[in-house]
């Protein structure tokens, strides 16, 4: 009885203090001056025809790079946590067989879904989406081949080769801004090109490339070790 | 007519999540937690924010749901006192 009395006046404390924030909150009717800067110059300073990404990427590229290390140390975490079966080599886990239309399907469906990642992080600077939103529809389509395929394994060499070299990449190209343009993580290290083609907005669609190789190289590498687990 | 979609989907997020946390078998919860997801991106992309909307959709309600449902497996049938 005291716990919840307890509980409820917590509760009743939290909705006094951030009752100001929706009372006082007042529809905007023209953007901050930091948010204007962005609007006004982001299209003739950095050539992205999708302003997010420029902000994303070239703006606040710092906050991006701080993104794609927690998600490294997050995938580090789990692969240190969940250890893979020792002996899965020579007892491999009787596994049911998957169906006949999930097998058909997904040899169907996933060059497909993997060619729209790839397609979604490459035009990451014309259309919505990007680096991160392409490596999980990547891992997703992995993921699919993973769940109608459950004896394949997946070549770690080869994922952790496209993960750490795709992590180089992208901190070399962040310091070659520092030397050849304005600062850290400048995309203009490359000609801006055509306002609004594939090969436009400088160094932008090949950082998010390596990006959506990297994402979608953890996801699935957090995937298969949750899959095979021993515990 | 958007903030009426608005609201009723803020209305079924909201009952959904209240599933989540009631509901007797943890699959059904971990379904309705996908359905929080599902729902807020439809949301972000009335609200005209389609980059967030393809974030939510892929990682909250496709690969966190799958996390957990291999979390699930995992716990299933370990113990006495599961609710599963």
């Amino acid at each position: 009885m005291v716990k919840r009395f307890l509980i409820l006046l917590v509760l009743v404390f939290f909705v006094i203090m951030l009752l100001p924030l929706v009372s006082d909150i007042q529809p905007q009717t023209e953007l901050n001056p930091l948010a204007k800067k962005y609007v006004k110059d982001g299209p003739d300073e950095l050539g992205s025809a999708n302003l997010v990404t420029s902000v994303i990427v070239t703006y606040r590229g710092l906050d991006t790079l701080g993104e794609v290390a927690v998600l490294f140390i997050a995938t580090a975490g789990v692969g240190f946590m969940l250890r893979r079966r020792k002996d899965s080599n020579k007892n491999p886990q009787k596994k049911r067989e998957s169906s006949e239309i999930l097998q058909t399907g997904t040899a169907l469906l996933t060059p497909l879904i993997f060619l729209f990642g790839i397609y979604i992080f490459l035009h990451g600077h014309l259309t919505p989406g990007g680096g991160f939103q392409g490596g999980v529809v990547i891992a997703s389509a992995i993921l699919l081949s993973m769940l109608s395929f459950p004896q394949s394994e997946i070549n770690h060499k080869i994922l952790n080769a496209i993960e750490s070299l795709s992590g180089v990449l992208y901190l070399v190209i962040g310091i070659l801004g520092i030397y050849l343009a304005a600062g850290f993580l400048d995309n203009r290290i490359l000609p801006l090109g055509d306002f609004g083609r594939l090969f436009s907005a400088g160094a932008i669609p090949v950082i998010y490339s390596l990006i959506g190789l990297k994402v979608g190289s953890e996801l699935v590498g957090i995937l298969d070790s949750m899959q095979r687990s021993d515990s | 007519m958007i903030n009426g979609i608005i609201i009723v989907l803020g209305i079924i997020m909201i009952a959904s999540a209240f599933m989540a946390i009631y509901m007797r078998s943890l699959l059904s919860s971990i379904i309705a937690a996908g359905v929080i997801s599902l729902l807020a991106s439809i949301i972000y992309l009335l609200l005209a924010a389609p980059d967030v909307a393809m974030t939510e959709a892929a990682i909250g309600s496709g690969l966190a749901t799958v996390v957990f449902l291999y979390a699930f497996n995992k716990v299933k049938g370990r113990g006495e006192d599961n609710h599963g």
